[in-house]
């Protein structure tokens, strides 16, 4: 079977936007936009006959899915050591596509509506263009490099877009510090990637996670402080993914990303870029699994974890839907991570694995579907903060029913997606290690509480005094609602265990009804409290946030983390570091120079003396000449 | 030829004539002085070579005439000289050496 | 005349010719067209010489000798290999860029293109040259009329600037001098007679201890030109008062004299004491790569900026070129192709930012995508570039030097890696922060609302130097293929 047409999946946006960005000015706005989703709809066609034709058609032989790369050599480095670029088509990457292209489709014709009469019209959707090829490249990567060449790519597109208001400064701080946030954490990606490539000689995926292979059974012939130097490659390049997925602790440029348009923030911050890292880890799923046995993978494990928990402590405070939104991101990434980190590897023990995808899946579904049903809410009521919003329902029946949708599948509520890929997640982790189950228990309570904390503040309540009279947003916006809203409902029942296996053959699964019922109550907990707090407006809910006192306080100021970063970076890089070592330039190595060069003017000023133009010091000069050669010569003469 | 003095004795006259005119030529501050310093320098020479020329070489007349050229020329040159100090002090009022420095540039 | 030696004369050509011309209009034409007829040659040369390397398979090819000056067997020695056919390709672009970017120079315009010129004559002789003292007549002809060129068109305190980069790269010619002819006087170690060629003492064993004193000796003074840390203080100055163009082929193309010249002479010829002193110079590099980044940062001028930038970038040339391997080389030659462009353009965009609006401080700009979006566009592009976006030539480069650092096992040696690739987070915190400040955000100043559009010989300018850098970022296979051919004689003469 050949794949090599889905090049072309890629290619597309790359097309349109290098047309987009080139003719910025030329192009009618009304052209542009139906060029960015003609050609993404082209490309999402593409994708879904390719997943079509890889899951059902071809790809099975003996049971076992088959990985099929085409690729090219981009770059050498050495003999044995070169770059590739190509594509690599197995089932995460197929299943990557489809989520790629639904969410990126919807979130292009929903931006149509949106960003109607905005003077970067064309040039936003070059942006998006730009993103979502970064984003096709990254899953198709076929080796670490090109994946690391699109993960850079996929990071500038995210920093152009959120700083797309750039002359709101709010906007540009907000962009830069995504772009360096993550850029620190692919300091560490990309030094694992170098060590990977040392110890190992390749950088392709297939040859790394091969079981059998080299890569996988040598681990043990080189350690570094106690550990394989695979492992350590590992965790740096999971330190990598932890940057991109927002996990603790470089979570803090998430939310401030919410500056970017909520389209942006659907697409990229919630549905795509930010499971980069999910992706990442489990592209090299083998290789986390094996070497040290798991060393690495319970790292991820704890890391989801705790990331998990903290996030979503953290969006029960904030007041800025869209921070909500992104702390509940943040908090069901920590979900995927924790997934992957209690995987096992073959048959029924990839469970992990499987829920972790089919979480990504399904939360690509409803937290992109969420996003756009906020920004429907901020495009009507012009505001991102609660207190300004209540009561909409009456005003906006499509957005509300699609909002509540996603917020039953977020909170895990059969029969809505988010359901069974929740329960999954806490099948593997209740079998792996009990502590990590409780985390997950406790979480999906919180989820439930703070989704339906915001769902019940914005469309019940009070009215507000709206300036305007908020009405629902027009059809371009609210069918990307609809659309999203029916794979929130049906995406639960897609046999994903049947596709994505780490071993990719398959297996059957089955819902664990205690565990479900279990995660189903607390669910039904958390959302009945919001219920109680603020399904009308009572001081119940200060009264509650002030029992928690200081806890509260720090959970709304988001534990410090800004502050610290803030710190490292103003106090002590800034002004410890950088401005010392600007005035050491300007003074110690710079007047050292100078001083040789004002020593030199000086010593010439001095010398200068001597020819002073009195005929009389001459001839005194001339004269004890005359007699030191006289005395010498005579002295070597009489000798 | 004088009786009793030998050479040495007038060649150490002469020498001390033309360092006593150096150390004059070097550290008088006023160009008239100067100028005498040079004249003393001048004169050393000039009885050197009247000396010299008595004492080596009786039948030779070379250093008697050129003591005479010397004088000639020493004249000429105080006049000279002296002409210029005259123009000098007309300008500045006055014929101190550190007065004079500003020419050098 | 053959292929190599009309790189001279046609430089020459456009001197003559514009000693006749008179105006503005006229001298920019001369210069213009000299320069696109160079231009035109190097991308020539570039197609002779992978037809040449087909069925010549020597280091050198298009070599020729002409003897200059017998007594001291001094020859004018020429001959390309697959890095300085691609030197030479940055230098035509570099200089034409210039040119365009000249196109208003009220000053004196003849004189200017002038000087100019005859300092492109000097680089393009420098990286043909295969005889260590033409290589040194050559370097001197290029380092020369830089004085005059800042002296006469700089802005700020020029006299001063002119005076430090002169003095600093004249005092680093007297150190390259000594090691120059002490490698001359050692060059019959084997026997035989005493001989300025390259390629002819690449064949003799210099003694131990010789190379031992004279390789720091050369090494610095052709580092010096690379602002090898802590030699990099003319830069900054020299850099902030010079002229646009003259920034744009001092940066561009004057430092990379260094490197190669590190490269050609100082390690090729003087293999033992490259082994000998790298640990030494390996921590300098590693400083100039980190210190630079982090002075960036606190910069406020653009060109100062710009200057830190280059003294980090090229701190990364020399410690690639110290890690001694193939990979780390062509990492070298490619980030010193890349920072060529990069940095010319850099310092072609502040000169347009500074013409339009008389500042350079970025506190005093702000917002100015909205007002001159094209210039700003293409600033963030660059900027990109620089802190190594993949699909833009820095990170071809980058990947290589990184690579190729990597490749050696000894703790030493990782350590230093691991901050040089640090580097690239500070990289991205002061462009992102100059950018942010000056190009994001709302109009600061009422009067930059109506500020004159980019015209079309800036726009030439711009393009001239943009293409090659997405060209390298993209598709770099070619060219680092080419460079790394070339490479393997010269490592295996080193190993």
């Amino acid at each position: 079977m050949n794949f090599s047409y889905t090049i072309l999946i890629p290619l597309i946006p790359l097309t349109v936007f290098l047309l987009l960005g080139i003719f910025n000015k030329k192009i009618k706005p009304a052209v542009s936009g139906y060029i960015g989703v003609f050609g993404l709809l082209a490309s999402a066609t593409i994708s879904f006959y390719t997943a079509y034709q890889y899951f059902f058609v071809s790809a099975k032989v003996d049971g076992v899915y088959q990985t099929f790369v085409e690729k090219t050599v981009w770059m050498n480095f050495t003999e044995t050591l070169h770059i590739d670029m190509g594509i690599l088509i197995d089932p995460i990457s197929v299943m990557m596509l489809l989520v790629v292209s639904t969410v990126s489709l919807m979130v292009h014709i929903y931006s149509r509506g949106y960003m109607k009469g905005d003077e970067g019209y064309t040039k936003f959707f070059a942006f998006l263009s730009l993103f979502t090829f970064s984003m096709y490249g990254l899953v198709l990567a076929t080796n670490l490099f090109q994946i690391y060449i699109f993960w850079e790519l996929v990071g500038v597109s995210s920093y152009l877009l959120i700083g797309y208001y750039y002359t709101k400064p709010s906007a540009v701080a907000a962009a830069k510090k995504a772009f360096i946030v993550t850029r620190f954490a692919d300091l560490g990606f990309l030094i694992g990637i170098l060590i990977m490539s040392y110890y190992t000689g390749t950088f392709d995926f297939e040859t790394l996670n091969n079981p059998e292979g080299s890569a996988i059974l040598n681990w043990a012939s080189t350690s570094f402080m106690g550990l394989s130097a695979i492992t350590w490659a590992l965790i740096l390049i999971f330190i990598g993914g932890a940057g991109k997925s927002a996990m603790l602790p470089f979570h803090i440029w998430l939310p401030d990303a919410m500056e970017g348009p909520t389209p942006v923030s659907a697409l990229i911050h919630a549905a795509t870029m930010v499971v980069a890292g999910i992706y990442l880890v489990a592209r090299l799923f083998p290789m986390f699994y094996f070497v040290e046995n798991g060393f690495a993978l319970n790292i991820v494990a704890y890391v989801g974890a705790i990331s998990a928990l903290f996030a979503a402590i953290i969006a029960i405070t904030q007041t800025d839907i869209k921070r909500v939104l992104a702390f509940s991101t943040m908090s069901q990434l920590g979900y995927m991570m924790l997934a992957l980190g209690v995987s096992g590897y073959d048959g029924h023990h990839g469970v992990g694995y499987m829920a972790s995808m089919f979480h990504l899946f399904t939360h690509a579904m409803f937290k992109a579907l969420l996003f756009l049903g906020a920004g429907s809410v901020i495009h009507a009521v012009h505001s991102n903060y609660l207190k300004d919003m209540g009561g909409l329902r009456k005003y906006m029946p499509i957005t509300n029913i699609t909002f509540l949708i996603a917020a039953l599948a977020i909170a895990g509520i059969p029969p809505f997606a988010g359901f069974f890929s929740k329960d999954e997640i806490l099948v593997a982790a209740y079998e792996h290690n009990k502590l990590i189950y409780y985390i997950g228990v406790f979480v999906a309570g919180l989820t439930a509480f703070y989704i339906f904390r915001i769902y019940f503040g914005i469309f019940w309540g009070k009215d507000k005094e709206y300036e305007h009279k908020p009405k629902e947003s027009p059809l371009s916006m609210t069918f990307p609602l609809l659309f999203l809203a029916l794979m929130s409902i049906i995406g639960g029942f897609v046999p994903f265990s049947e596709f994505v296996t780490p071993d990719k053959s398959g297996f059957e699964a089955h819902l664990n009804y205690p565990l479900a019922a279990i995660a189903v109550g607390v669910g039904l907990i958390g959302i009945i409290l919001a219920w109680v707090f603020y399904k009308k407006e009572n001081s119940l809910a200060d009264t509650f946030a002030n029992a928690f006192g200081p806890f509260y306080k720090w959970a709304s100021d988001k534990f410090y983390f800004d502050e610290i970063y803030l710190f490292v970076a103003k106090k002590i890089l800034f002004k410890r570091v950088s401005a010392p070592i600007a005035w050491f330039d300007k003074k110690v190595v710079d007047g050292t120079m100078e001083g040789i060069g004002n020593k030199t003017v000086l010593i010439s000023k001095k010398i200068k003396g001597m020819q002073s133009g009195k005929v009389q010091d001459y001839a005194f000069a001339f004269i004890s000449g005359v007699v030191v050669l006289a005395i010498v010569f005579i002295y070597i003469w009489t000798n | 030829m004088i009786e009793g003095i030998s050479i040495y004795e007038i060649l150490a006259l002469t020498s001390i004539l033309f360092f006593i005119g150096v150390y004059g030529f070097i550290t008088r501050k006023n160009l008239i002085s100067i100028l005498i310093s040079v004249e003393l320098i001048l004169n050393a020479s000039v009885v050197n070579f009247v000396v010299i020329n008595k004492y080596l070489y009786p039948d030779m007349l070379q250093g008697v005439y050129f003591s005479l050229f010397i004088i000639a020329v020493a004249a000429a040159e105080t006049a000279l000289a002296v002409s210029i100090i005259i123009n000098l002090y007309r300008q500045i009022s006055s014929v101190e050496v550190k007065d004079t420095e500003t020419m050098k540039y | 005349m053959d292929i190599l030696s009309l790189f001279i004369t046609i430089p020459i050509i456009t001197v003559l010719a514009l000693v006749f011309t008179k105006g503005l209009k006229k001298a920019r034409l001369v210069a213009m067209v000299g320069s696109v007829i160079q231009l035109g040659m190097a991308i020539n040369l570039v197609f002779a010489y992978f037809k040449e390397k087909a069925v010549d398979d020597a280091i050198m090819v298009f070599t020729r000798d002409v003897v200059w000056y017998e007594k001291f067997n001094i020859h004018y020695s020429i001959g390309v290999d697959g890095v300085s056919v691609a030197l030479l390709l940055l230098t035509a672009i570099v200089v034409l860029a210039g040119v365009f970017i000249s196109w208003k120079m009220n000053d004196l315009p003849k004189e200017f293109f002038i000087a100019l010129i005859v300092l492109s004559i000097g680089v393009y002789g420098f990286f043909i040259s295969i005889d260590l003292f033409t290589l040194f007549v050559f370097f001197e002809i290029a380092v020369i009329p830089m004085y005059l060129l800042i002296g006469i068109w700089g802005t700020g305190p020029k006299e001063y600037s002119a005076m430090k980069l002169t003095l600093m790269l004249m005092g680093a010619s007297a150190i390259l001098l000594v090691g120059i002819l002490g490698i001359y006087f050692n060059s019959n170690a084997d026997g035989g007679a005493l001989t300025f060629n390259i390629l002819e003492i690449a064949q003799v064993n210099i003694p131990f201890e010789a190379q031992k004193i004279f390789f720091p000796l050369v090494f610095i003074g052709f580092a010096v030109i690379s602002a090898l840390f802590p030699f990099h203080t003319w830069s900054p100055d020299g850099h902030s008062s010079a002229p646009t163009a003259v920034s744009m082929l001092h940066a561009g193309v004057l430092m990379k004299l260094g490197g190669y010249g590190i490269f050609r002479v100082a390690m090729y010829l003087l293999p033992e004491g490259t082994l000998h002193w790298s640990w030494f110079f390996i921590i300098l590099a590693t400083i100039g790569v980190i210190y630079g980044a982090f002075s960036a940062i606190k910069q406020t001028d653009l060109k100062y900026i710009n200057a830190y930038s280059s003294v980090s970038h090229l701190g990364m040339v020399l410690f690639a070129l110290l890690m001694l391997n193939k990979t780390a080389w062509n990492g070298a030659i490619l980030q010193s192709l890349s920072h060529g462009f990069m940095t010319a353009l850099f310092f072609a965009l502040i000169g347009m930012i500074y013409g339009r609006t008389n500042t350079r401080d970025i506190y005093k700009l702000g917002g100015l995508l909205k007002v001159i979006p094209f210039i700003s566009v293409i600033y963030v592009i660059v900027g990109l570039a620089s802190l190594g976006l993949p699909g833009l030539s820095g990170f071809v480069a980058e990947m290589n030097i990184f690579v190729g650092a990597f490749q050696h096992e000894d703790m030493f040696y990782r350590v230093s890696t691991i901050i040089v690739v640090s580097a690239i987070v500070v990289t991205a915190v002061y462009i992102l922060r100059a950018a942010g400040i000056m190009l994001m955000g709302p109009v600061k100043n009422e009067a930059y609302l109506d500020l004159p559009k980019v015209t079309w010989y800036e726009k030439t300018g711009i393009l001239l130097l943009l293409i090659p850098i997405v060209g390298m970022g993209v598709a770099p296979l070619w060219l680092s293929d080419m460079i790394m051919e070339s490479l393997q004689p010269f490592i295996q003469g080193v190993l």
